[in-house]
């Protein structure tokens, strides 16, 4: 591999203009990742809230109108402006680095990505304010709850769901076109890291269901605002045929959210194992294959809906399958470690906890699966405690990860080693707290989004609320740690950590040049 | 390289587009979907063409007819039997009793959803109420007629079929009609 | 019970944890801190309990074998031991093996599913049906063929929730007026909603079934021992989604007979109560029970307002008394007002609006019996 730096290049320019204007795809790298931070801390406020009056049985804090405003905010937030942006921002950071590329294909639609995004969200969190409550249906918001018996802020949900689907779609067109034409010569597709692939094949997965999302709010718009009857059985519509397609969307919508996780975590305990990764061809092959069949288990989230029995029987067996390229990547990922010599940097320790923790997540998904079972789990705290075991430990630990061991390439200092570590330990226990003994209550009866619960439940909650604030106020610890380490930290080295690391980026200088590879490496 | 990059843009972008209308293209996809399988236990809302087949004398299926009001509706509105034993093939007839209580026009729909689903599609409606809209004026009665025949192909596990409608006020929907009705 | 010390607590519950993290005590006690399904009282409860564990005990098995593979490589791997890293990096009769193995032991886990969820579906041959709606916030049940039906509200009350009185046994899963069915009959419920989708949960019967407005979903029970059975509602359905329980009391099939001759006989009672003229003591006290109940959550425990307009002082309370029958009986279009024609009898929703226009500094002094909300309904005075 050859090593460009760019030198005869112009610099950022100054101010505010520099951020609005750049088409530099670090600078809207850096963007969407402190945006979704911003948006982390403020869905964490949200998830706060909720936890606080779970505390005890009884109303405390705030009534149920409000608590359900909350429960939909806090999902809505997490998942468009919180995990999905900060992959878009990992992927802009690192793919062009990855594959030896200039820029972004797209640079000056990549501008346009990020910058609509901060209006989606002034105008989804707007509705807090406004007359009848913010969107209090879930983030589901399956009909006729959020059509018939909606408030009116629905429409400004709508629109701002419409602004970021049109961000994803354009960002991921931009991460294809990328991928496609601006590889370095010699990297052929079966020599992308691992991360490249996993974002190439989201991307896919977003263009395919971002459209049908859209689709199905503008038909939840028309049923509100244009007296048509999609959803509605009066008019010969159906509000099942709402779930059908929401979760259209929603199936490959969780799988956007943990491929990109996978591709760091492939990275990371490589590096940290000093042994390469094992299967790489079948990481790529099981990634495909979990994006295919993403495709035709949506009907596992509706079991208690009244399927006839073929289609239960179709989608119970279609969710188990999933089970086998998701064990394969597993396997993948524990075999590098095995006869590694291994090395417990906070990256990789938030690696290993993200494959024990998003194992579990998956087990639990594999019961989940069982339709006769899931007749008692669905729409229970158990399915809380498996979604956000395979959300929290799984896409926000994958985030953490990368962001320590891609940081001092990026802002050219070492994070202090010490307190990434305390970052991890408090975050590990802190979302075990939180989430482990919701498995628990769910088992026992206890349904999701209500306000308050019957006494057996109440130890547990208590436990649970206690982890979630020792995890949130980590987030905060978080926060020091990066800005402690982009003001004042040691100064990295290029390569910064050792020979095992593979992959382009660590053969440019540190922190990395505004201009990267403005002449192609050769990779060999 | 511009070139390449515009054309797989482009190419990604009719994709989207595409996707979009594959959102769309989901509702009537649907609509055949669940008159093939049953889903939902939605029947047609077209009459039935009778194809005048025999009648199975040795098999006897219990049809039981229920009524639920939709939020709001005031209207009275009741099967006047509340179960018939029918043979497949033959032509059964009952009638449903509705009464718009309040002082004003109000127009209804009735919306039919059948159980177990594997009947669903052996049920034929030669005439049904659910058709169409029912527009009442204030105080008015009416008797609704519904006649069906149980097709001679329905499984053999089935020996009871149950036959809801649920009334709703679609008054504010059809508002001009009603209008004129008045 | 929640008066006690909030530390002491506190302490108590971080404990408890670790217990339960450390040992299987948990399982021994799963039932007093709830840590587990419950088998349940029906046969098909009982499969699936046993499904339940099955796929657990799997699952915990595949865990062990992967996590414990993966703490020996952390442990004896380490660098800090000297450990040098091996030169392996594919194996294609490993990745071939298990990608394969999986798929025996999903096999072996989809049939018994299979035919757990075949059992589940059979509703045929059912010796009685009951027709479930679920109303915001609130469950109707209807004995298909008898003529008896009620509404099964949570009979918590808001002290309770609001923490000015101390909450009870069965805080939240308790109702006024449970659905009673007889055991070892075979009984099939249809499933239906009025507004928006909820969903009714019986984890002793394993049943959860989704109740969608405009259409009928089923499910059956065959209960083996008579007793109380709680569940909730499981489907967002709005402000009270959390305040909607079920409740079913299973009675022998004798027991059940006389409960439901007991209904009949209630109803036929409650008839010839609604030929009588009531005075205006008993109206008051009547009324004020079925406010509180139906009215207070919208409309204030004082007529103050809430989500709903405040009934102190209404143009419709202290307006003309057939008007504010008509807006009770009809609902209002378009508002959350509902019409509570179908849901009140017709002695209750003539007590209501006594109540409503004689309380609060509302002195209308007039009154309106059964009689007068029957010939209104019928649309003959």
């Amino acid at each position: 591999m050859s090593t460009t730096t760019a030198d005869h290049h112009h610099g950022p320019a100054k101010g505010f203009s520099r951020w609005l204007y750049t088409t530099n795809h670090k600078d809207i790298g850096s963007m969407y990742l402190w945006f979704s931070f911003a948006m982390f801390l403020v869905g964490g406020t949200f998830a706060l809230v909720i936890r606080a009056e779970l505390f005890q049985p009884g109303l405390q804090i705030v009534q149920p109108e409000f608590f359900n405003q909350m429960t939909t905010m806090h999902g809505l937030i997490m998942v468009f402006g919180a995990v999905m942006p900060a992959f878009v921002g990992l992927a802009n950071w690192l793919i062009p680095m990855m594959i030896g590329a200039p820029d972004m294909a797209l640079p000056r639609m990549n501008n346009w990505s990020f910058w609509i995004l901060p209006f989606a969200f002034t105008m989804m969190l707007s509705t807090l304010f406004m007359e009848g409550g913010a969107p209090n249906f879930g983030w589901t918001f399956y009909a006729p709850l959020s059509t018939t018996y909606a408030p009116p802020s629905v429409t400004f949900f709508i629109f701002a769901v419409h602004i970021m689907g049109a961000s994803s779609i354009m960002g991921s067109i931009n991460i294809i076109a990328t991928i496609m034409n601006l590889r370095a010569p010699g990297m052929t597709y079966m020599k992308m890291p691992l991360f490249v692939w996993t974002w190439f094949i989201t991307a896919y997965l977003l263009i395919a269901v971002m459209p049908v999302l859209a689709g199905v709010v503008t038909m939840m718009l028309m049923d509100i605002h244009f007296g048509t009857s999609f959803f509605s059985a009066a008019g010969g519509g159906d509000p099942v045929l709402f779930q059908h397609v929401f979760w259209f969307f929603g199936h490959p919508e969780v799988y956007i959210m943990i491929l990109p996780a996978f591709g760091i975590v492939s990275a990371i305990i490589p590096t940290f194992s000093r042994k390469r990764l094992f299967g790489y061809d079948s990481m790529v092959y099981a990634t495909s294959s979990i994006a295919f069949l993403s495709f035709i288990v949506w009907a596992h989230h509706m079991f208690t809906v009244g399927m006839p029995i073929a289609g239960e029987l179709f989608f119970m067996y279609a969710t188990m399958l999933i089970a086998v390229p998701t064990g394969v990547k597993v396997f993948n990922w524990v075999t590098t470690m095995f006869r590694g010599s291994l090395t417990f940097e906070t990256p990789m320790l938030f690696a290993i906890a993200f494959v024990i923790l998003f194992t579990i997540g998956g087990l639990s998904g594999l019961m989940l699966a069982i339709a006769p079972a899931d007749f008692q789990y669905h729409d229970t705290y158990f399915v809380v405690a498996h979604f956000h075991y395979v959300l929290v430990p799984g896409a926000i630990f994958s985030i953490f990860a990368a962001v320590y061991y891609w940081l001092p390439k990026w802002c050219g200092n070492m994070y202090d080693e010490t307190l990434g570590k305390m970052h991890f330990w408090l975050s590990f226990v802190g979302i075990n707290l939180t989430f482990f003994p919701m498995h628990w209550v769910g088992l026992a009866g206890m349904p999701r989004r209500i306000p308050d619960y019957a006494l057996q439940f109440a130890d547990f909650n208590m436990v649970a609320s206690m982890g979630a604030f020792l995890f949130g106020a980590s987030q905060i610890f978080f926060l020091f740690i990066i800005v402690k380490t982009i003001r004042n930290g040691k100064p990295a080295t290029d390569d910064v950590w050792g020979d095992s690391a593979e992959g382009l980026e660590w053969t440019i200088p540190s922190p990395a040049p505004y201009h990267t590879f403005t002449t192609p490496p050769v990779v060999h | 390289m511009r070139t390449s990059i515009a054309k797989t843009s482009l190419r990604l972008l009719g994709v989207s587009v595409a996707m979009f209308g594959f959102g769309f293209a989901l509702v009537p996809l649907y609509d055949v979907f669940c008159e093939v399988t049953g889903l939902n236990g939605k029947t047609s809302n077209q009459a039935y063409e009778s194809v005048g087949a025999d009648v199975d004398r040795s098999r006897t299926i219990k049809v039981q007819f229920l009524t639920t009001n939709n939020d709001g509706m005031a209207w009275q509105f009741k099967p006047t039997i509340r179960e018939l034993r029918v043979h497949p093939g033959e032509l059964a007839e009952t009638e449903f009793f509705a009464k718009n209580p309040s002082a004003s026009a109000m127009v209804a729909q009735a919306v039919p959803s059948l159980v177990p689903f594997n009947a669903a599609e052996f049920f034929h409606k030669t005439e049904c109420f659910c058709f169409t809209q029912q527009t009442l004026a204030g105080g008015q009665e009416i008797m609704m007629p519904l006649r069906f025949i149980v097709d001679q192909d329905i499984p053999k596990d089935v020996h009871t079929i149950t036959l809801a409608y649920t009334l709703f006020d679609v008054t504010s929907k059809a508002s001009p009609r009603v209008a004129q009705a008045n | 019970m929640f008066s006690s010390a909030l530390p002491l607590r506190l302490a108590t519950n971080v404990a408890l944890l670790f217990c339960a993290l450390s040992s299987r005590a948990w399982a021994a006690d799963g039932e007093r801190f709830g840590t587990n399904m419950t088998p349940g009282v029906t046969e098909t409860s009982r499969q699936i309990y046993d499904l339940h564990m099955l796929i657990f005990w799997v699952c915990v098995v595949i865990g062990v074998a992967v996590f414990g593979v993966m703490f020996y490589s952390i442990v004896m791997h380490r660098k800090s031991r000297g450990a040098k890293a091996a030169q392996f990096h594919e194996s294609t009769k490993l990745e071939i093996a298990w990608t394969l193995a999986p798929f025996v032991v999903l096999i072996a886990m989809a049939v018994p599913a299979s035919q757990t969820l075949i059992q589940q579906y059979d509703s045929s041959e059912a010796d009685m049906d009951i027709l479930i709606t679920g109303y915001q916030w609130k469950w109707k049940y209807e004995y298909v063929g008898e003529d008896v039906s009620f509404f099964s509200n949570l009979s918590t009350s808001r002290d309770e929730i609001n923490n000015v009185e101390e909450k009870g046994e069965h805080y939240l899963l308790e109702v006024d007026k449970p659905l009673v069915i007889p055991t070892d009959k075979k009984v099939r419920f249809l499933i239906t909603a009025n507004d928006v989708i909820h969903s009714w949960w019986m984890p002793a019967f394993a049943i959860k079934q989704d109740a969608i407005p405009g259409f009928i979903n089923k499910a059956w029970a065959k209960v083996e021992e008579p007793g109380i059975y709680r569940g909730q509602c499981t489907e967002l359905c709005g402000r009270d989604h959390g305040f909607m329980p079920v409740v079913v009391e299973a009675k022998s099939p004798a027991d059940y007979d006389a409960w439901l001759a007991e209904q009949k006989q209630e109803a036929a009672d409650l008839a010839k109560l609604m030929d009588q003229e009531m005075t205006m003591d008993q109206l008051m006290k009547e009324g004020k029970t079925v406010y509180q109940r139906s009215c207070a959550a919208c409309h204030g425990m004082n007529g103050e307002g809430g989500v709903g307009p405040a009934m102190a002082g209404s143009p419709v309370t202290t307006g003309p008394i057939e008007k504010h029958t008509d807006v009770l009986i009809n609902g209002v279009s378009g508002t959350a007002m509902q019409a509570f024609g179908g849901q009140l009898n017709k002695l209750e929703l003539a007590a209501v609006v006594t109540y409503e226009r004689n309380s609060w500094g509302n002195n209308m002094g007039d009154k309106l019996q059964a009689i007068d909300v029957h010939n209104q309904m019928q649309g003959t005075n």
